[in-house]
């Protein structure tokens, strides 16, 4: 594509206006201060996610390596105390961001993939097809959600990527409405005429006008799914349904529900399993809700 | 004005050659032809409104034809329908003799050699878009960029670019289109239309938002691109002006229909629809007319008066014209004929019937 004559190559050009664009948004948002503070949470949990294995000692996770005694309290050696098999909570907390995080991110993915797939075709195409995919979003839609989470993690069984899968494709159908109300409007503005006449067809279409233009909200969408993700996660977790072999924040309060951590006042086994889900998922919440008002120019004025 | 003087003459082009006489015009001269066409729209209340009622309309290479009409007369319909973008109810648009394709691949080498340039400039822009990636969309679609024959991507944009009137290119580049005023958009989208190098271009007012040096200098322009490459233009205009200045023949449009058309000097200076006459009197550079507004609105394309469509707005026929002629009645209930599409100047009016009928001389 780049030649010596021409001034500046196509690739160049690309890459300097993603840049630009990058910056604007980026300054847009630091004027959110919710966003921001919503982001500083965030990137500290990712963090101490992505390096558990500094802070704290792999070993602590297993059973017959467990030091403490059983539900022992905070203290020097184990700053938020000891589980029912005498492991220290705080290296179970570290090690249950990962996958939690893991899991949020996962299952978000999936169903921004399928929601974002059926959005844009139900949006763009006409007559039955359209009808078609629009039912199929709606049926979904009303499903109960829990109980079909439950099925579905029952019969897939119990792994991490299982429960991932399972909240994926129950989550997708508010991101697919999402996508199609917005197709829908993109779908008669004149610039999609002018990419016609330039001999544009259908994926050309959806690829470079329609997507491009829906993306900004799915990805202030996305944030706010992987808080709804998260949550489902501790909750099928919490059920029993998470992957038995790995600790997650969820797996930690079933484990002190089990062993009646409540009522033996060992609130250090509740307490920042609880804590830690409930900031991630504001701080997802509140970055996705400033990215929603720099990206759609609606609420913005509100 | 000047555009006129600087060209030659517009019947000595390469498209009209003097040796064919009108009428026996072969069909495969026309480049895209509309035959019969009817486009019909369902309106929110339920009824039907036809914005083409039947439309015949031929556009040669190197040819310049421009419709004009009122706002309202279907000029805009008849454009998308020509370009694909609306498909007609009956009636069709052929392209080349061969009828409009259907499929994605024919209708794409189809809009390698047809090109249009939209009315709307501000929406027609992907707003997250830049200038250059919206004028290097038709080269990428149609792969025209080849580095190894020296058309590099970004030398056909700049070209483009700087044929429409934007130079020097660079600097626009990266702009998104709302850091652009309405001409330079227009003029991007202009630009976008060239650089695909079509055959025929089709312009919905395609100079309404610029100002007057470069107005003069993109009708110049494609006065020069009709001569060094014999590129078609239809020119979609409401100004009697810009069509003087440009067009080879004209088209004068009424609620769908075509009910005045011939080569731009006959039609111009001898307008023979009482609609064209209205048109043109009230176009300040012309004093010789006495100027008349025409009363009322165009009329709801889905309530077509029956007869003559203009009769309720007829000043000839309000003035006691028609009457005297004794057509009265027929401009109130006979329909008109389509008016064919050839190099003939003739009018779809009954009153025009009888006064230029066989053997009275044309005034």
């Amino acid at each position: 594509m780049s030649s010596a004559s021409a001034p500046l190559s196509a690739r160049q050009i690309a890459r300097r206006r993603r840049g630009r664009a990058l910056r604007r948004t980026w300054a847009e948002f630091r004027r959110h201060r919710s966003g921001v503070v919503g982001l500083v949470v965030l990137t500290a949990f990712v963090l101490m996610a992505v390096f558990a294995s500094l802070l704290v000692d792999p070993e602590g996770l297993e059973v017959t390596k467990a030091t403490g005694g059983v539900l022992e309290g905070p203290s020097g050696q184990f700053p938020l105390g000891t589980d029912d098999n005498g492991r220290s909570v705080l290296t179970l907390l570290i090690y249950g961001a990962r996958i939690s995080l893991f899991v949020g991110l996962l299952a978000t993915a999936i169903s921004m993939v399928i929601g974002t797939l059926m959005g844009l075709m139900s949006g763009f195409f006409e007559g039955w097809p359209s009808a078609i995919l629009f039912r199929v979003t709606e049926w979904f839609l009303v499903i109960p959600f829990l109980p079909l989470a439950l099925v579905l993690a029952s019969v897939l069984g119990r792994s991490l990527w299982n429960i991932a899968l399972v909240i994926g494709v129950t989550s997708w159908p508010g991101t697919a409405l999402l996508i199609r109300s917005q197709t829908l409007s993109i779908k008669e503005r004149p610039y999609l005429d002018r990419a016609r006449v330039l001999g544009a067809g259908r994926w050309h279409l959806m690829s470079r006008h329609i997507l491009p233009n829906v993306m900004p909200m799915v990805l202030a969408n996305t944030t706010l799914t992987v808080a709804i993700a998260i949550l489902t996660e501790t909750t099928l977790s919490f059920l029993g349904l998470g992957d038995p072999t790995r600790v997650s924040w969820g797996s930690m309060l079933e484990d002190a529900f089990t062993v009646g951590a409540m009522t033996t006042g060992a609130w250090w086994f509740i307490v920042p399993p609880g804590v830690c889900v409930v900031l991630v998922v504001l701080a997802f919440t509140l970055v996705g809700q400033s990215l929603e008002e720099i990206f759609n120019p609606r609420l913005r004025r509100r | 004005m000047s555009a006129r003087e600087a060209e030659p003459t517009p019947h000595s082009t390469p498209g009209s050659s003097p040796a064919t006489s009108p009428g026996e015009r072969p069909q495969s001269r026309a480049f895209l032809e509309a035959r019969g066409v009817v486009v019909e729209f369902a309106t929110r209340s339920g009824s039907v409104a036809r914005a083409l009622d039947g439309v015949d309309l031929a556009v040669a290479p190197g040819e310049i034809v421009a419709v004009v009409g009122e706002s309202g007369s279907g000029k805009t319909t008849l454009a998308r329908t020509l370009m694909g973008l609306e498909r007609p109810v009956a009636g069709e648009v052929s392209v080349g003799d061969r009828p409009m394709p259907r499929s994605t691949r024919a209708m794409r080498t189809f809009r390698r050699k047809v090109q249009m340039v939209l009315q709307d400039a501000s929406g027609s822009l992907n707003p997250r878009q830049t200038v250059y990636e919206s004028v290097a969309e038709g080269i990428r679609l149609h792969r025209l960029a080849d580095a190894r024959s020296g058309t590099a991507e970004a030398d056909l944009v700049a070209k483009a670019l700087s044929d429409a009137g934007l130079r020097p290119p660079q600097p626009l580049y990266l702009r998104y289109p709302h850091e652009l005023s309405g001409g330079q958009r227009q003029r991007v989208l202009i630009a976008g239309a060239l650089a695909v190098r079509p055959d025929l271009i089709i312009a919905d007012e395609p100079v309404s938002s610029l100002d007057a040096s470069i107005r003069g200098e993109l009708l110049a322009l494609l006065l020069r691109l009709r001569d060094e490459l014999g590129l078609g233009v239809l020119v979609i205009t409401h100004d009697l002006g810009l069509a003087w200045n440009i067009a080879d023949r004209i088209a004068v449009m009424y609620l769908g229909r075509v009910v005045e058309q011939g080569p731009t000097e006959q039609v111009l200076e001898h307008p023979r629809h009482p609609y064209t006459q209205a048109l043109l009197s009230v176009v300040p550079e012309i004093d010789r007319l006495e100027p008349q507004v025409l009363r009322g609105e165009i009329p709801d394309p889905t309530r077509i008066p029956p007869g003559c469509r203009f009769h309720p707005r007829c000043p000839a026929l309000a003035e006691g014209e028609s009457e005297r002629a004794g057509v009265a009645d027929a401009c109130r209930g006979v329909p008109l004929p389509v008016l064919p599409a050839d190099d003939r100047h003739a009018a779809a009016c009954h009153l025009d019937a009888v006064r230029h009928a066989p053997g009275t001389p044309a005034s």
